[in-house]
């Protein structure tokens, strides 16, 4: 299985279709379909090679696997990808996840369509990369090359703000990222080796671990995003292309919180427990005034923007709870809001192709005229709330339980999150889908089409059965895991014992 | 000096030889057959360039020469070969510039021979006196080439301006060198470190030390000696500018490497001061002030002081990484400088010429996709944004100084990196954004040969980054 390289190839797969694609011309009918049809191939192959990587993957080996290593730049920065079981499920959330964004720009996308695809390719190869990268180097280089398509495709393709919005995306998570690249270098300079694996080995000086936290705490925080740095998300969300939104909310918000797990709480541990008070008030006041905030939202897709960025609360206080119910459930938390937050993105998309529009009070009634779209996006809405049965709720429950263990008043307020979002995420529901049918606007709007079903089904199917069934997601990450925390306790007791043969 | 010595001297400064008879003869041609010989001059300058960086290349061995004025090592080749790449490239956009507008005289590539004739001397120069003596002749031939469009007032201006500035520049220079000579009896480089001890410095060398590095400061542009960068870039014709925000800057970097490395090393932390005080000014102030800016050749000055802030970062740094990131710093800014000219030589519009403002470029993802391509990717490189090379070149600069523990300097370095984002994303959104004002006319076939090339170099360097990092460690070598 390991002989040949299955995670290079899949991370660099999409270039082929981006190869291709530059072959191509789009200024024809049949040349955009062309186009469309080389995109959709091209993530669909790359998602059934990127399967081989969750048969192959060992259960039972907490480390990396499917390693491979080469010496780049003749400077100790290494080629080397791996994944292990705290990355591999992103990786096939990624892969997932793009078909359905090329799916769902069938005919949204309207000007320079093989731009926008060459675009997303190559997004996607970065994001992948961030993901499989086993050095540090070469996971900042794939962490911020990522902002390179993602300003493109806002500015190009978005709203009517969408310069400023590009430009804000842009800015904030580069002036967070820059530290986190210092912190690396002095990482490098202090450990000899930019390798992650040797890196988790290694054991920092306190002291020293706490300026790295911080660092990599302002990249990820800015990433996730963390109250009070959230604001680029809102802007940017509302003015991407629906299927900018899906990858903004599907994967590169968890590529904060990936980060807070492999770097932050791995491998600073004692600067992790220090902080975990900070961190949990921060999460509790996003969870709350996030949720709040979103209550009084007009525009569907800012919603469902501030609605993420509470979720992302629960998964920063699930990582710093430290132990294994909180940091399962915020990897399922993860993987759960990246398929049903990329969903609600694209059940806006499903209205905003027809009518053009993201206000709230433009809808209301669609039960009537369009009753499978409201089927599907109230199993999106219930799961975004966190109902039993969805797989919203696992990841909340276990984040929510790992909080309790960890401080008892901060799962007490976070609980209050699961009835905010709960009222907001039901109000949106009401205004949207039921009332009265009475805009003349809205009564002429079709049903899903066979291409809506084609993306929102599948959602639909995974929603619920990663609800019901969530042991596939707990046997692969329960390893990693698990050896993540014994080694965080290790490092915390001694530095405790540390501390006490000092007094 | 015996014959030997002297026959073993003119063997190891073969390649400047070669380049001097070569610019005496292509003066020659050029008076003998007047102006219409520009192309043909030009044509056997690019010849002559390539054949000395072959000489450099095959014929190179260290050793000093003519009494230890002179010397050749690793390090020296390498920036030698910058500078000739430099001034190659900008040979051949003086070509690819004259299809256009064939108003380029003769003497303007026997002039860049003769720049770079002073700034291989200058590279290879072991004492303050031929230091001194191939700076000025790199600087008046480069002050005459910043004014060689001579019909044009701004030309004129320009060259005015750099010449007063300039001899100012190098009247500072020469009178800190003095100071050195008369506080240490020395003026051979090593001989002057052995004459410098840390504790024992005098008040008076310390002023020179100043004096000097103001001297080369104005050179490479560093805050606060960088006012006439602005005036001179956008007044000089575009292929001048081109030749100035590469070659010179190698050449004034070496020395300034040079000094601080070889003759001031007893004394580092008297100059790390100064070199952290202008990378810092110089960064910060190519960040902030470029924000403004509405014509694109005055954008590039100001990225250019600020890429000298992030170069000097590397200098400050005192280290061997520090010496390699600079050198490495060098190569890619000067290839993604070019570059950015070469696209700036093709802004041309059908009956209204050359234009030079940014929103220009309004549209030209569409008009012309390749070259915006290739534009946002320089745009994205120079802000130092990975994948590209750009962020390489930064990514080994920082961190020699977080080896050395410069935190405040690296800290504010990277954080004007953000602010200087702002205005290449600006580039990238008129051109990407925006729509199309007017199309620009088919660019020239050596323009997009240097365009495309300088693309491919700033997304290749993450295939071909091992071997040029390793020649800029081995360059870097020669120091510690």
């Amino acid at each position: 299985m390991t002989d040949w390289p299955i995670l290079t190839v899949v991370t660099f797969l999409p270039l082929v279709g981006v190869l291709l694609l530059l072959l191509t011309r789009d200024d024809s009918p049949s040349g955009r379909r062309n186009v469309l049809s080389i995109a959709l191939l091209t993530t669909v192959v790359t998602f059934a090679v990127s399967l081989f990587i969750w048969i192959g993957f060992d259960n039972a080996n907490p480390g990396f696997q499917m390693v491979e290593k080469h010496a780049w730049l003749n400077t100790g920065i290494s080629y080397a990808v791996g994944v292990d079981g705290i990355s591999m499920l992103f990786v096939i959330l990624t892969t997932f996840l793009m078909p359905f964004c090329v799916l769902a720009s069938w005919f949204a996308v309207e000007k320079r369509i093989k731009e926008y695809m060459i675009a997303f390719l190559i997004l996607e190869v970065l994001m992948l990369g961030v993901f499989v990268s086993l050095d540090i180097v070469l996971f900042y280089v794939f962490f911020e090359a990522g902002l390179i398509p993602m300003f493109i495709i806002i500015g190009v393709w978005g709203g009517k703000d969408r310069v400023y919005a590009s430009y804000k995306f842009f800015l904030y998570t580069l002036l967070g990222s820059v530290l986190m690249l210092l912190a690396i270098m002095a990482m490098y300079w202090d450990a000899g080796t930019t390798s992650i694996p040797e890196l988790l080995s290694h054991k920092f000086p306190a002291g020293m671990q706490t300026w790295l936290w911080l660092a990599f705490f302002a990249s990820f925080a800015v990433k996730m995003p963390m109250w009070p740095v959230h604001t680029w998300l809102p802007d940017a969300h509302v003015q991407a292309p629906t299927a900018g939104s899906v990858i903004l909310a599907g994967i590169l918000l968890k590529l904060g919180g990936y980060g807070f797990i492999r770097f932050s709480l791995a491998m600073f541990p004692v600067a992790s427990e220090h902080f975990a008070p900070f961190v949990f008030t921060l999460s509790v006041l996003a969870i709350i005034y996030t949720s709040l905030v979103a209550l009084m939202q007009t525009d569907i897709k800012k919603l469902i923007a501030y609605s993420s960025i509470a979720h992302m609360g629960y998964v920063t206080m699930g990582i710093f709870a430290a132990n294994v119910q909180g940091l399962q459930g915020a990897i399922y938390q993860m993987l759960s809001h990246g398929i049903v937050s990329g969903a609600l993105f694209l059940c806006v998309g499903v209205v905003y192709d027809r009518m053009h529009t993201r206000e709230i009070s433009a809808y209301g009634g669609l039960v009537n005229n369009m009753p499978k779209y409201a089927v599907a996006f109230m199993i999106f809405t219930m799961a975004n709330v966190g109902l039993p049965g969805t797989s919203g709720f696992v990841g909340e429950f276990l984040t929510l339980l790992g909080a309790f263990r960890a401080n008892t008043f901060v799962a007490l307020f976070a609980a209050t999150g699961v009835i905010l979002s709960a009222a907001y995420a039901l109000w949106l529901y009401r205004r949207v889908i039921f009332g009265a049918l009475d805009k003349d606007t809205l009564k002429s709007l079709l049903d899903l089409s066979a291409r809506e079903k084609l993306i929102l089904y599948p959602l639909a199917i995974a929603t619920i059965f990663f609800g019901v069934y969530p042991a596939p997601v707990f046997n692969a990450t329960a390893a990693s895991v698990d050896l993540l925390l014994k080694n965080y306790t290790a490092a915390i007791e001694a530095a405790h014992s540390v501390a006490v043969t000092m007094n | 000096m015996t014959a030997e010595t002297l026959i073993a001297s003119l063997q190891l400064s073969l390649p400047e030889l070669v380049l001097a008879v070569g610019a005496l003869i292509l003066l020659m041609i050029g008076v003998f057959s007047g102006d219409k010989s520009a192309g043909t001059v030009t044509g056997l300058s690019v010849l002559l360039l390539i054949a000395v960086g072959a000489l450099v290349v095959f014929k190179g061995v260290d050793g000093t020469a003519y009494a230890g004025a002179y010397r050749s090592d690793a390090f020296v080749r390498f920036m030698k070969l910058l500078s000739l790449g430099g001034s190659i490239v900008a040979l051949v956009l003086a070509i690819g510039h004259r299809r256009s507008e064939p108003d380029m005289r003769f003497e303007y590539p026997v002039l860049m021979v003769l720049a770079t004739l002073g700034m291989m001397l200058m590279i290879s120069a072991n004492d303050i006196i031929s230091l001194y003596l191939s700076l000025e002749l790199q600087s008046l031939a480069l002050y005459v080439v910043a004014a060689i469009n001579r019909d044009s007032v701004k030309s004129t201006e320009a060259g005015l301006k750099y010449f007063v500035l300039g001899a100012l520049s190098s009247g500072m220079l020469l009178y800190g060198m003095s100071l050195v000579y008369g506080f240490t009896g020395q003026t051979g480089f090593s001989e002057i470190a052995a004459a410098l001890t840390a504790e024992h410095r005098s008040l008076g060398l310390v002023f020179g030390l100043v004096f000097v590095l103001a001297g080369i400061a104005f050179k490479i542009s560093a805050v606060p000696f960088h006012m006439w960068t602005p005036d001179v870039y956008e007044g000089a014709p575009t292929p001048v500018t081109a030749f100035f925000s590469a070659a010179p800057k190698v050449a004034a970097m070496a020395i300034l490497i040079h000094l601080v490395a070889v003759a001031f090393k007893p004394i580092v932390h008297d100059w790390q001061q100064i070199i952290v005080f202008i990378s810092i000014a110089s960064m910060a102030l190519g960040a902030f002030a470029a924000i403004g800016q509405t014509n694109v050749k005055r954008l590039m000055a100001y990225s250019s002081i600020g890429h000298m802030g992030y170069a000097l970062v590397g200098i400050a740094a005192g280290n061997q990484e520090g010496i390699s990131g600079v050198l490495i710093y060098l190569l890619i800014y000067s290839v993604m400088s070019l570059g950015a000219f070469a696209c700036i030589l093709a802004m041309r519009v059908k009956d209204g010429g050359a234009v030079e403002g940014i929103n220009d470029l309004a549209g030209l993802s569409k008009t012309n996709p390749a070259m915006a391509l290739v534009l946002t990717l320089l745009m994205f490189s120079l802000a130092g944004i990975p994948p590209l090379a750009g962020f390489f070149a930064k990514y080994f600069v920082f961190m020699a100084a977080i080896k050395a523990n410069l935190l405040t300097l690296a800290i504010l370095g990277v954080l004007s990196s953000v602010v200087g984002a702002y205005y290449y994303l600006r580039i990238v959104k008129v051109m990407w954004f925006d729509d199309a004002k007017h199309e620009f006319v088919r660019p020239a076939g050596e323009l997009k040969l240097v365009y495309g090339l300088s693309g491919l170099f700033v997304i290749g360097y993450l295939l071909i980054g091992g071997p040029l990092g390793a020649a800029a460690e081995a360059a870097a070598r020669s120091f510690y």
